[in-house]
């Protein structure tokens, strides 16, 4: 197939290398250097898409990141991605896109009805519409709507893809690579400065690639090579193209993607797709450049009709003919350069040119060349469905109010050109108070909120001397100052033609009898016809205006809309335009995609993944791992076909009945030391800390100041001034920050020292009736008798060679004892657990028996710690210290903590003693009670009995002192249960703890 | 991001410390009576300034030192910070 709209020669794409590429399809090939837009354009396709509201036919309006239209699904490598910029997805071999929002397809589409229907979809539509009956939104109205609107379909598969972050810090970040991002960029890198020179597209330069300049006696395009060589040679300097910085937040901190990889058909080995920077800056210099505004006529948005700028680009980057019989349509200067480059290539365009006797340098170029120009002219209205055939131009008197008679223009492109609108995202991002410029017609920054500056073109600078100029003295100013280092650059001779002053003319006026309508927000589907009823509505704000309307919404956020929109509020609103204001810019600038944000915490990345020093014994002996917190800890060990349910009741009963041994490694320890350790504990516990004694271990509970219960743990003193303090392994983190502000701000005359020793020690909890023989066995040279090592007795002991801690202190409630050696001994100490258990018939017990013993106990744990329960509330009164003030105790005394019906923890059976309760069920009176039920209480836990061989529960009720004995209902709506239980104590095993002691 | 200048380590990214709260809360002495609405000032009733503010961070992934930083709520402006030990004046 032959490109009929590529150029013999020209542009700046590698003409030897063909790229073949699919479109809804259909095969067709580009070349090396193309966009997918540049290439459908070259082979002669115009219709891309469907718009969002009418489902117009859509073309190509921008050849950049300002591009409104031309937005489709990609397929590569296997995966698919939607809202992709045709003018921004540089082309790869086998590149595969489709159109989106059309149904069945992009030439006929159902949709199209709503272009007739139009009457009845003006601003506010869907609100207005689809409000009642409220129960319609859910199945009838939102899912049709989803049909049909939408830019894409989001896969649903996982990303095989690799997304990285940065982090980097630079003296300077200059945010594009056009004459002010690469003057400043070279000032500064030769003042020694650390610069970040960030080009958003795969070439540097800029506008210097697409305008007729001389810079040193150079082309444009040549000096900024020769620039970026030497920087890129600069050790000083980085250099990136594909890099847009599209946030600008607190502090000086921007952010910028890469996208590495998006231009490739697969991403390379060991490469990743995108990488995120995020990126400390000392000073930042915005060299954004401007985006071209169109004129708002009728039918602007056919297929066709687009940025003179942008057919410029097509020619002089691609090669590429937008049309054959162009029609330029200009307020200013710059319609006449896209002009010129038509007639430079053969094609006769004809100019409209809104002004009455316009002159300069470049017109006269244009008169020379004998290009037709046509005075004080307007287009009215482009003609044409999915592509413009003709125009309807008429001319206009010198007020601009009054149109002349219509004439008929073939044509079948309409290259429009409304003025410059500086691109001051970021600048206003970072807070800069932005101001508006009447030469312009545009807002641009003013006042500073961070270190900022913004150069040339986003700074409304546009001439290329003037921008040369200023932005060589900013780079060299500011990098000056941080280096204290000058060395200065002379500044090149710059030839540009001179341009004239443009035409304020934005919008042509309606003919008589003529209704067509004038886009303004070409995303959208946002006409003037939508502002003028969201204004006769009486929406005033901006804001209020952008969000009924939708104008300046979605992905390109209004960067070809936003000041004609303004335009129009003010002219209806008779105010000028910095009083109706702007409305806020927000980050991204363009859409970043949810991976590259993401980055590599994604899955089993999301968190650190910790394992004890025993983790490989578990795993070769058939553990199946839970999360607990960062930790992986054994659940269960599976033998044979066994299940959870199976697994955990061998391992509990085994406990029960002989000896097991659980991995409790992952528990927090923290030590504390210092002549001040006991006071800080018995501040920092709810009981009396004052008086334990080397060598013993005590249970604390210790409160927040509002009296909710924090944590609970045991802490052994190892010696008169030395403790080790144990937390649950969710709290661990949180227990050490809470330690530290106590020591560090409310009492810093304590004198104790707190740190983290949870790695250093692995710990094995020994429990049931035969650990006690099994410790004989294991430190046969220790006193462990009862008299030897009672219930909450410390002592070291020699464990074949091996320095150990053993505590008598229980969970599961049975007798029980906790051994710690270092961490690089773990190991050793569990084979050797494990080995001299044998004759005691020692199984392992993973989290799930853990929780079946300490349940049946009536031990509390995390589910009932949960932040929301007081001592008395967990049956921990007893703990409470009347002699001593301690963190939180003035806050028990508050009337709801004292009242007499308060929650407390109970046990709960069914009365069939066979259905096992769900967890987190309800407790209520009557099952039939009409709703909302009463709610009683809730169940915290759940588990199986292996003393009773029945299900067994821990509930937190309401005035759960008198309850006990008392018939209940639990239910569950989300599994559909009602379970008549009985309420018991919640110490279902044992009550008296005689177990531990024994 | 915010940028905070730990007064122990220096300039560091906010993604090491954690927030604590308004640093100018004294809690009561240990053991003293306290009237209800005292007390309740103390654990809950806390002004939502929008200005400037002293307030606590921890440098949790650093130091961890409790530091004292007067940040303005609606500019992020960080103007000051202070270690643990040194009083707000």
């Amino acid at each position: 197939m032959t490109q009929s709209f590529r150029l013999e020669s020209g542009g700046l794409i590698n003409r030897d290398k063909k790229i073949s590429f699919k479109f809804n399809g259909k095969n067709y090939f580009g070349y090396e250097g193309d966009t997918l837009a540049s290439a459908l354009i070259a082979n002669g396709v115009h219709l891309i898409g469907r718009s969002f509201k009418y489902h117009r036919p859509r073309g190509f309006f921008g050849a950049g990141v300002d591009e409104p239209y031309a937005i489709v699904q990609l397929y590569r490598n296997g995966e698919t991605e939607p809202n992709i910029k045709a003018t921004e997805q540089e082309l790869f071999e086998g590149l595969e896109a489709k159109s989106v929002n059309c149904w069945p397809s992009v030439n006929f589409d159902v949709g199209a009805i709503n272009n007739f229907l139009k009457i009845f979809l003006p601003a506010g539509f869907y609100y207005k519409t689809f409000m009642w009956p409220k129960s319609f939104w859910y199945k009838i109205y939102e899912p049709f709507i989803r049909r049909a609107a939408g830019l894409g379909t989001a896969s649903i598969k996982h990303d095989k893809e690799r997304y990285e972050h940065k982090y980097e810090y630079c003296d300077l970040l200059i945010t594009g690579s056009g004459p002010s991002g690469l003057a400043s960029a070279y000032s500064a890198a030769k003042n020694g400065a650390k610069v970040i020179l960030a080009e958003d597209k795969s070439r540097f330069g800029g506008t210097l690639l697409t305008s007729e300049v001389n810079i040193g006696n150079q082309s444009g395009k040549e000096w900024a090579d020769s620039i970026i060589s030497e920087l890129k040679e600069m050790p000083n300097v980085t250099v990136k193209n594909r890099s847009q910085v599209f946030g600008y937040y607190d502090h000086n901190m921007l952010v910028m993607s890469e996208r590495i990889s998006d231009h490739l058909p697969k991403t390379k080995k060991f490469h990743p797709k995108q990488r995120l920077w995020y990126i400390r800056a000392k000073e930042v210099l915005i060299s954004s450049g401007s985006i071209e505004r169109p004129i708002v006529f009728g039918n602007n948005d056919t297929p066709g009709v687009m940025l003179s700028s942008a057919a410029k680009e097509y020619l002089k980057v691609y090669g590429v003919l937008v049309g054959k019989k162009p029609l330029v349509f200009t307020n200013n200067d710059s319609g006449y350069e896209t002009a010129i480059e038509f007639k430079k290539n053969g094609i006769d365009p004809i100019i409209l040119d809104t002004r009455k006797e316009p002159k300069s340098e470049i017109i006269e170029e244009a008169q020379n060349m004998n290009i037709n120009i046509k005075n004080s002219y307007v287009v009215v209205a482009a003609q044409g469905y999915k592509k413009v055939k003709s125009a309807d131009v008429a001319k206009i008197s010198d007020n601009k109010e009054e149109l002349g008679s219509i004439e008929n223009i073939e044509c079948d492109c309409i290259c429009v050109s409304g003025f410059w609108t500086p691109t001051i995202h970021l600048a206003s991002q970072s807070g800069n108070k932005t101001k508006f410029n009447e030469d312009i017609d545009a807002f641009v920054p003013s006042i500073s909120k961070q270190n900022e500056k913004t150069l040339g073109a986003a700074n409304g600078i546009y001439t290329l001397e003037e921008t040369l100029k200023d932005s060589f003295e900013k780079g060299n100013l500011l990098s000056k100052k941080i280096t204290n280092n000058e060395n200065k650059v002379s500044f090149p001779n710059v030839v540009e033609k001179k341009s004239t002053v443009h035409d304020k003319f934005w919008c042509v006026p309606l003919p008589k009898g003529k209704s067509y309508k004038r886009f303004l927000d070409f995303q959208n589907d946002v006409a003037v016809s939508d502002i003028e009823i969201a204004l006769k509505e009486g929406y005033r704000s901006i804001e209020h205006v952008k969000r009924y309307t939708t104008l300046g919404m979605a992905t390109d956020q209004g960067k070809t809309s936003n000041l004609n929109g303004l335009q129009l509020v003010s002219k209806i609103e008779n105010k000028v335009v910095p009083a109706v204001g702007h409305t806020t810019f927000r980050p991204p600038y363009s859409p970043v995609s949810i991976g590259a944000i993401v980055g590599r915490e994604i899955g089993k990345h999301s968190k650190p993944t910790r394992k004890s020093p025993i983790h490989s014994w578990h795993e070769k002996n058939n553990a199946v791992f839970v999360d607990a917190g960062v930790w992986l800890r054994p659940r269960y060990y599976k033998r044979g076909e066994e299940n959870l349910f199976e697994a955990s009741k061998r391992e509990a009963k085994n406990v029960r009945t002989n000896v097991g041994v659980c991995d409790v490694t992952t528990l927090g320890k923290i030590d504390i030391k210092g002549p001040d350790a006991a006071e800080l504990l018995n501040r920092v516990y709810t009981n009396a800390w004052l008086k334990l004694p080397v060598g013993k271990a005590r249970y604390g509970v210790m409160l927040r100041e509002d009296g909710i219960v924090m944590d609970d743990g045991t802490t052994t003193r190892i010696s008169e001034n030395h403790y080790h303090m144990t937390t649950t392994t969710a709290q661990a983190a949180n227990v050490l920050s809470h330690l530290e502000y106590y020591l560090q701000l409310v009492w810093p005359e304590l004198n104790v020292n707190v740190v983290s020793t949870t790695e250093q020690w692995a710990g094995a909890a020994i429990a049931g009736p035969k650990s006690r023989e099994l410790l004989k066995k294991l430190f046969p040279k220790s006193d462990v008798t009862n008299e030897g090592l009672p219930f909450m007795g410390y002592m070291e002991g020699d464990l074949f060679g091996v320095k150990a801690k053993i505590f008598r202190i229980s969970f599961s409630g049975e007798l029980a004892y906790e051994v710690n050696v270092e961490s690089d001994n773990g190991y050793f100490m569990w084979e050797k657990i494990i080995e001299a258990g044998e004759e005691f018939g020692i199984q392992p017990y993973g989290t799930e028996a853990l929780s079946t013993l300490r349940i049946e106990m009536g031990h509390v744990a995390g589910s009932e710690l949960d932040g929301r329960t007081i001592p008395y509330d967990n049956s921990l009164e007893g703990l409470l210290s009347k002699k001593k003030d301690f963190i939180g105790k003035r806050s028990l005394s508050r009337k709801a903590f004292a009242a007499e019906d308060r929650q407390k923890i109970v046990g709960v059976v069914p009365l069939d003693k066979k259905t096992s309760i769900p967890e987190g069920s309800h407790l209520v009176k009557d099952s039939n009670a009409p709703l909302p039920n009463p709610k009683l209480g809730y169940i915290s836990a759940s588990c199986w009995s292996v003393e009773y061989d029945n299900p067994f529960s821990l509930a937190i009720l309401k005035d759960g002192k008198n309850m006990i004995g008392e018939k209940l209902f639990v239910m569950s709506p989300l599994k559909n249960k009602v379970i008549p239980v009985e309420i018991v104590s919640s110490h279902y095993v044992d009550p008296k703890g005689e177990r531990v002691r024994s | 991001m915010l940028h905070i200048k730990c007064p122990h380590c220096g300039l560091r990214s906010q993604n090491e410390f954690s927030y604590g709260g308004d640093a100018t809360v004294k809690r009561p002495e240990l053991g003293k009576e306290i009237s209800d609405k005292d007390w309740d000032n103390f654990v809950y009733n806390r002004k939502s300034l929008r200005g400037k503010h002293w307030e606590l961070w921890q440098h949790l992934s650093g130091c961890r030192q409790w530091i004292k930083v007067q940040r303005d709520t609606a500019t992020h402006e960080i103007f000051k910070t202070l270690k643990a030990n040194e009083e707000i004046s």
